[in-house]
């Protein structure tokens, strides 16, 4: 019988969620494939991990010790490669997070693989496996195949797919330990820098600015505008980047998620998926944005196509 | 020394776009051109590495891409790359990023740079693969999502800091030569001077050859990793939208607001 391999990703001695969604995925294409779900767990104590990943529709854990409990993509390379040559998989999914993309695209180069990344939708036509992707900041989609390929490795982009629900009794294999020399070690993590007294998690109404809102000046009319809406003010990244806002008002990916936010104004911010991420669960997102095509209209109910510092100085007349 | 900063031309698609006649890519006509943002900053930072350490090391901008990307190797010899290096052949036309790592390698192998830097992924297809491929491919050491770097004084080993999710970042210590992949916001780009624009046009782009890299051009049509059968315009979910002049939006969008909110009218 052949299998579906799943990579899970921990960090910090917990498993992160998005391996829950890999399972949802495998679990998309297993009938078709006629494969065996199998999730790899790589670290210093993998068996403590085990119980998370109890899932249903999991067929087995396989335990790989490691001689870090940090994640290192070489050892994760080396160990998919091997599973891979052990349990000759139809299909490799591992998440398209920070890690995911440190160590997908090295097992598909070295072993030859078929290969694509930030996948959000998954089937099979004809027995082949086809994946879809986005391209273009998101204003296009892309199927791909494989022809060719015996394996194809996937990273499955999070938020994709449902979490798995929880199922006891999965058995639990303990494989060799990976060993080899490393290149790089661990030295430790900074944590995010505190957002003094703001906490863009916890608002429930905030007005974000993104690129598009153009200069500094106007972010500091929009910040002005915030606090008279009774607002909290939030970014994309790039307004962090050029240094206009801290790190602590940073909605997405790499910053926070808008947990509470139910009204969300987002101001020049194109919606790339790192911080869609962030905010697309909120109850109403309203978009202001020049490109009618901008991916951020595609998760708002209510949406402003125009100049935004020409929609900013109209509104600061209306809030004084 | 040398570092090697890996680069692409990347294509903006204009607000009004049409599909390619064979429903496979969008039709070129309706893109911009542009050096791939993330690759912009691998550059500074590469820039940067030389001018603290004094001079003695040399950046090479390498691009694979047809004729029109060498307008991208100039931007980076004007922004102060000490040369360039374009390679093509039509086998790369509607290649994956792949069979572009393979080439990639090939150009390291003959540059043979102390480090080579990119940026973590493209800005139009955004698929974040080629250069960790590129590292395995040659078999060096690797990191990616880079937002700091200091290199060692013997440039045998750097620390960097990688950037995860949350806010979170990771320290580690990588041996070197190194492939990095470089995040957005590590540094500020600069913009190239008149005089570095001026001086750009005197400096040296190579264009060798498949045959004078030893690249089979079999070998690397056989490393495409993924074929497209179909790209489309996804349908959209679509807002209401608000119309009029930008007063009349913002009343429109202030009473919305005002209704959602609560509050005096």
């Amino acid at each position: 019988m052949s299998a579906i391999l799943l990579i899970a990703e921990h960090r910090r001695n917990a498993v992160r969620p998005v391996t829950l969604e890999l399972v949802s995925a495998a679990l998309a294409v297993r009938g078709e494939l006629g494969a065996r779900v199998e999730v790899a767990i790589i670290g210093a104590q993998p068996d403590a991990l085990a119980p998370a990943l109890g899932l249903e529709g999991v067929d087995e854990l396989l335990l790989v010790p490691a001689p870090t409990g940090e994640f290192q993509p070489e050892c994760y390379a080396t160990v998919a490669q091997a599973l891979i040559a052990a349990r000759r998989p139809r299909l490799v999914l591992i998440p398209h997070s920070v890690d995911g993309i440190s160590y997908a695209p090295a097992v598909a180069a070295t072993g030859g693989h078929g290969y694509a990344s930030d996948v959000s939708a998954l089937r099979c036509v004809g027995g082949a496996i086809v994946a879809t992707r986005s391209a273009y900041r998101e204003k296009v989609r892309v199927e791909l195949d494989f022809p060719g390929r015996r394996t194809v490795v996937l990273t499955v982009r999070p938020g994709s797919f449902p979490a798995a629900g929880r199922a006891g009794g999965v058995p639990v294999t303990t494989l060799a330990p990976a060993g080899g020399p490393l290149n790089s070690e661990h030295r430790g993590y900074i944590e995010p820098e505190p957002g003094g007294d703001v906490d863009v998690s916890a608002a429930e109404f905030l007005v974000a600015v993104g690129r598009g809102i153009g200069d500094r000046e106007t972010t500091e009319e929009v910040s002005k505008l915030a606090e008279r809406m009774g607002a909290t003010l939030a970014c994309s990244r790039p307004i962090v980047d050029a240094g206009w806002l801290p790190k602590s008002r940073q909605i997405g990916q790499s910053g926070r998620t808008a947990t509470n936010c139910k009204l969300y104004l987002a101001l020049g911010i194109s919606g790339a998926v790192q911080h869609l991420a962030g905010m697309k669960h909120v109850e109403t997102v309203i978009a202001v944005n020049k490109d009618p095509d901008a991916a951020i209209f595609s998760v708002a109910k209510f949406g402003v196509v125009g100049d935004v510092a020409e929609l900013v100085a109209e509104l600061r007349a209306l809030y004084p | 020394m040398r570092i090697l900063v890996c680069v692409k031309q990347v294509l903006n698609l204009d607000d009004e776009f049409e599909m390619r006649g064979d429903g496979l890519d969008v039709d070129r006509d309706y893109c911009d051109r542009d050096l791939n943002e993330w690759d912009d900053y691998a550059l500074e930072e590469a820039l940067r590495i030389r001018e603290r350490a004094g001079g003695d090391i040399e950046v090479v901008a390498a691009t694979v891409g047809p004729e029109e990307a060498a307008a991208e190797l100039r931007k980076c010899l004007a922004k102060g790359a000490d040369r360039g290096v374009r390679v093509w052949d039509e086998c790369l036309q509607d290649g994956d990023g792949m069979m572009i790592a393979h080439v990639l390698a090939a150009i390291v192998r003959r540059e043979k740079p102390e480090l080579v830097l990119t940026g973590v992924q493209g800005a139009d297809h955004g698929e974040a693969q080629t250069g960790v491929a590129l590292a395995a491919l040659l078999g060096w050491p690797w990191a990616a999502v880079v937002r700091a770097l200091e290199l060692g004084a013997d440039a045998g080993e750097a620390l960097v800091r990688r950037e995860l999710e949350g806010g979170l970042e990771e320290c580690i210590r990588i041996r070197c030569p190194a492939v990095l992949t470089i995040q957005v916001g590590i540094n500020t780009p600069r913009y190239a001077s008149l005089r570095g624009i001026t001086q750009a046009a005197g400096k040296p782009v190579d264009t060798p050859a498949f045959g004078e890299l030893a690249i089979d051009g079999a070998a690397i049509a056989a490393a495409r990793a993924s074929r497209v059968r179909r790209m489309y315009v996804p349908p959209r979910p679509s807002p209401s939208m608000i119309e009029g002049d930008a007063a009349e939006q913002a009343a429109a969008l202030a009473a919305l607001i005002r209704e959602i909110r609560g509050g005096p009218r």
